[in-house]
């Protein structure tokens, strides 16, 4: 085991962690902001408590994304030294920008969420969740930003042995970074919908606060068929986006082996990375995998086999957690709609199946979520930056062996024990029933 | 020029932090002694409630400008300053965590489980932060060929000194928030804990600039350039304004304690000038702000970013302090909406 392999191992486990709680902190933000704009528009004290309810919960989960967002931010310094000199430059201005533009305005207006009910008028305090909202989301542009680059660096000349800025705009503009952000804040806004869904449909299955619940699906169904689209269509265009500029990862994506025109797309396909071709290829649709990737039936597709072997990603990975992710896509498509069909019917209550097959669905749009990152980071493989910088070439020099071990064994136990409780919180104020509108003593 | 005004933000954004999240830390540390019950606990908690979170930003928003302006230097800290960040890191994480956590669950057990983690997790980093602080100023031992210390390394009488300073900084700093913003017998506790540590502070703080002759380079800067002795007499003059206002206004010696940890910071900073991480062993290796720097453009780019938007941060910051700038009642605590922790 050497030192570059832990640390990824390392950057995989912290980074796929924290993005457990952070899709549902993009969502939920703007639902629970939602919710109480109605309460504040109507009156209705219904969506006063449905705000309280989601609100417990999104604090539950942003208490974790928030914390470990910072191991992120001092992992690149700690194990990706060589990393952090060489695109310093580059990389390090959409962090200090998060941190400057997001992150304060967030932290800051969930204090004022959080405890001031009784210091702000019902305007302020519906505005604070809108901008704890808003400060979610432009972190996530801030960083998608700084990811970006790392897929498709540009803007950028190599000058005193690095990568130094000379168009700042061209990086924070380009495409790749704009897809990228519509892309995951959407998938985010998915959790968030399937997750109001879900947790309402348990409510709505033990006949519990009937009327609140309700109210909350409906409201998760809108928001929820909307993202769903979004997500699906925006993911179409990044894909185009990455064809363009990541020839490797489209392939591995895809899987194709041999560089050809007016390429099918196969229905059920598996890869054989052993002897670079494709195990099983069945039910081809003539020509579908050149228009997916470039708008065009007859474009041609650059194989895997005409790139040098050691810049090829793994492919199996790929290709399974692309494949996966875009059918969850689908899936989330088809429920949102049925849900979207059931309100309107007003034939929720009735449907008790899907009731209890949204309750089963919540970890779905996560999964999904996890996914899209193994695709967009194991497929840019073996670059950290895609063609400039290798991924082998990255790691601290100062740092050995032991000491990531050592570092990556109390992330797992830190990680694992954190986790385990957050979620067995989430799950016992989850299935709580909602509080009298006005409450005294609890905690 | 643009290369010293990031070296100066840089040192402000570090001081900046230590001013705010070091009453965090002071109340993590304390609220084991000054809270004699559960409800006296959450009261001191639920006197940082509102703040922590957006005061810990500071933080990340340190390190971002570290990694933005300096990224050689913050490739160098970070992997040198290995294990005690790892701590640092943890400690920020189980504390930042434990006061969610631990109003969740209505066990006496579970409650005082967390109530030690923010305790302890206060306290580490602390210290070490100090730790790290007090081996910046006396330099890291590396040369071309790479770092040649461990954790243990750091560990030196030096380090430990200014560990144990930066401690006696942030316990003052939080019994003095304390003192005004929890109420009853919990402020009383808290006044006397801070009139207790002010003799402390002030002894481990003369030994501090003492050892800082024997131990680091930082005076040359000030033999040099005598004027710059203004920013530690400040500290120094805050330090006694600190024992006067005890008598008369809490607020006023807390305010007097912000402006002491600003200028030891920067009285550190100042000598560190044109460095920002001296080697200890080949000073040609010495990591400066000028040889570790961006280029020209991104610190240009990155100080109308600061300029922009560091003012509009610091006026709702300030608007939500003066929000929630009423002491913590115990009645309070009846209504989870003023005291949600």
């Amino acid at each position: 085991m050497d030192t570059v392999w832990l640390a990824r191992w390392q950057f995989a486990l912290t980074a796929l962690f924290h993005f457990i709680f952070v899709p549902l902190t993009l969502g939920l933000s703007f639902l629970v902001a939602i919710m109480e704009t109605v309460y504040v528009k109507t009156g209705n004290e219904t969506y006063l408590r449905m705000t309280k309810f989601f609100g417990k919960l999104f604090l539950i989960n942003f208490a974790l994304g928030l914390v470990t967002g910072i191991t992120l931010e001092f992992e690149f310094g700690m194990n990706w030294a060589q990393y952090s000199k060489f695109v310093g430059d580059i990389f390090g201005s959409p962090l200090a920008i998060e941190a400057t533009l997001a992150f304060f305005l967030e932290s800051t207006f969930l204090g004022v969420w959080i405890f001031g009910w009784k210091k702000v008028s019902k305007k302020v305090h519906a505005l604070s969740a809108w901008l704890v909202a808003f400060g979610t989301n432009i972190s996530a542009l801030w960083i998608l930003i700084a990811n970006a680059w790392m897929q498709h660096p540009i803007g950028y000349v190599i000058r005193n042995g690095r990568a130094e800025f000379v168009n700042f705009w061209a990086a924070v503009l380009q495409p790749y970074a704009i897809l990228k952000f519509l892309h995951t804040v959407h998938a985010g806004y998915v959790v968030g919908a399937f997750f109001v869904m879900g947790i309402s449909a348990y409510h709505l299955l033990k006949h519990q606060e009937i009327d609140l619940f309700k109210r909350a699906f409906k409201i998760g169904a809108y928001f929820g068929l909307y993202a769903a689209i979004v997500v699906f269509i925006i993911g179409d265009l990044h894909a185009f986006e990455v064809a363009k500029t990541q020839p490797t990862k489209l392939a591995a994506m895809e899987s194709v082996w041999n560089t050809e025109k007016g390429v099918p797309l196969y229905l059920i396909q598996f890869p054989d990375e052993a002897h670079k071709r494709n195990a099983i290829q069945w039910f081809g649709i003539p020509k579908l995998l050149s228009i997916l990737a470039y708008h065009n039936p007859n474009a041609s597709i650059k194989g895997l086999k005409s790139f040098p072997r050691n810049d090829r990603p793994p492919v199996t990975i790929t290709f399974i957690s692309f494949r996966t992710m875009v059918g969850l896509g689908a899936i989330f498509i088809i429920f949102a709609l049925i849900a979207y069909y059931l309100i309107k019917a007003d034939r929720l209550l009735d449907k008790r199946w899907f009731l209890k097959l949204m309750l089963y669905a919540i970890p779905l749009p996560y999964l999904a979520c996890e996914l899209g990152w193994i695709v967009a980071e194991v497929g840019r493989q073996p670059w950290i930056v895609y063609g400039l910088l290798r991924t082998s070439q990255a790691v601290s020099t100062a740092v050995n062996t032991a000491q990531v071990v050592m570092t990556l064994i109390g992330f797992v136990f830190l990680y694992g024990t954190l986790g385990f409780i957050d979620i067995y919180l989430l799950f016992k104020y989850a299935r709580k029933v909602p509080e009298p509108a006005t409450t005294k003593g609890g905690y | 020029m643009l290369n010293t005004i990031w070296f100066a933000l840089w040192g402000l954004l570090w001081a900046v932090y230590f001013m705010l999240d070091g009453f965090d830390f002071g109340v993590g540390i304390l609220h084991l002694f000054v809270a004699k019950d559960d409800l006296e606990r959450r009261m001191v908690i639920n006197t940082i409630g509102p703040v922590w979170d957006g005061n810990e930003v500071w933080l990340i928003t340190a390190g971002g400008a570290t990694f933005a302006a300096f990224p050689t230097t913050y490739a160098y800290m970070f992997s040198y300053l290995y294990t005690p960040l790892f701590l640092i890191l943890a400690s920020l994480i189980l504390r930042g965590v434990s006061f969610e956590f631990r109003g969740k669950i209505e066990l006496e057990g579970w409650k005082r489980f967390w109530d030690f983690v923010i305790f302890l997790f206060s306290l580490m980093p602390a210290i070490l932060f100090g730790i790290a602080f007090g081996n910046i100023f006396k330099g890291l031992p590396f040369d071309a060929n790479g770092y040649h210390g461990t954790l243990f390394t750091l560990l030196n009488p030096y380090g430990l000194l200014t560990g144990v300073f930066f401690l006696l900084l942030f316990l003052e700093h939080g019994a003095l928030w304390l003192s005004f913003k929890a109420s009853n017998k919990v402020a009383e506790r808290a006044k006397s804990t801070a009139q207790k540590t002010w003799p402390l502070l002030l002894i481990v703080a003369g030994l501090f600039l003492i050892f800082t002759k024997w131990a680091t380079k930082l005076y040359n800067n000030y033999i040099n350039h005598p004027v710059w002795f203004i920013v530690p007499a400040i500290a120094v003059i805050s330090l006694v304004l600190i024992r006067i206002f005890m008598k008369t206004s809490y607020v006023k010696a807390f305010i007097s304690s912000c402006v002491l940890i600003i200028t030891v910071v920067f009285t550190g900073i100042i000598g560190l000038y044109p460095n920002l991480i001296p080697s200890s062993i080949d000073p040609a290796c010495n990591l400066t702000i000028f040889n570790s720097s961006s280029s020209q453009y991104t610190l240009k780019v990155m100080l109308i970013v600061v300029i922009i938007f560091v003012p509009i941060v610091i006026a709702y910051q300030l608007w939500a302090h003066m929000l929630f700038k009423e002491a913590i009642k115990k009645e309070d605590l009846e209504d989870k909406e003023v005291a949600a922790y």
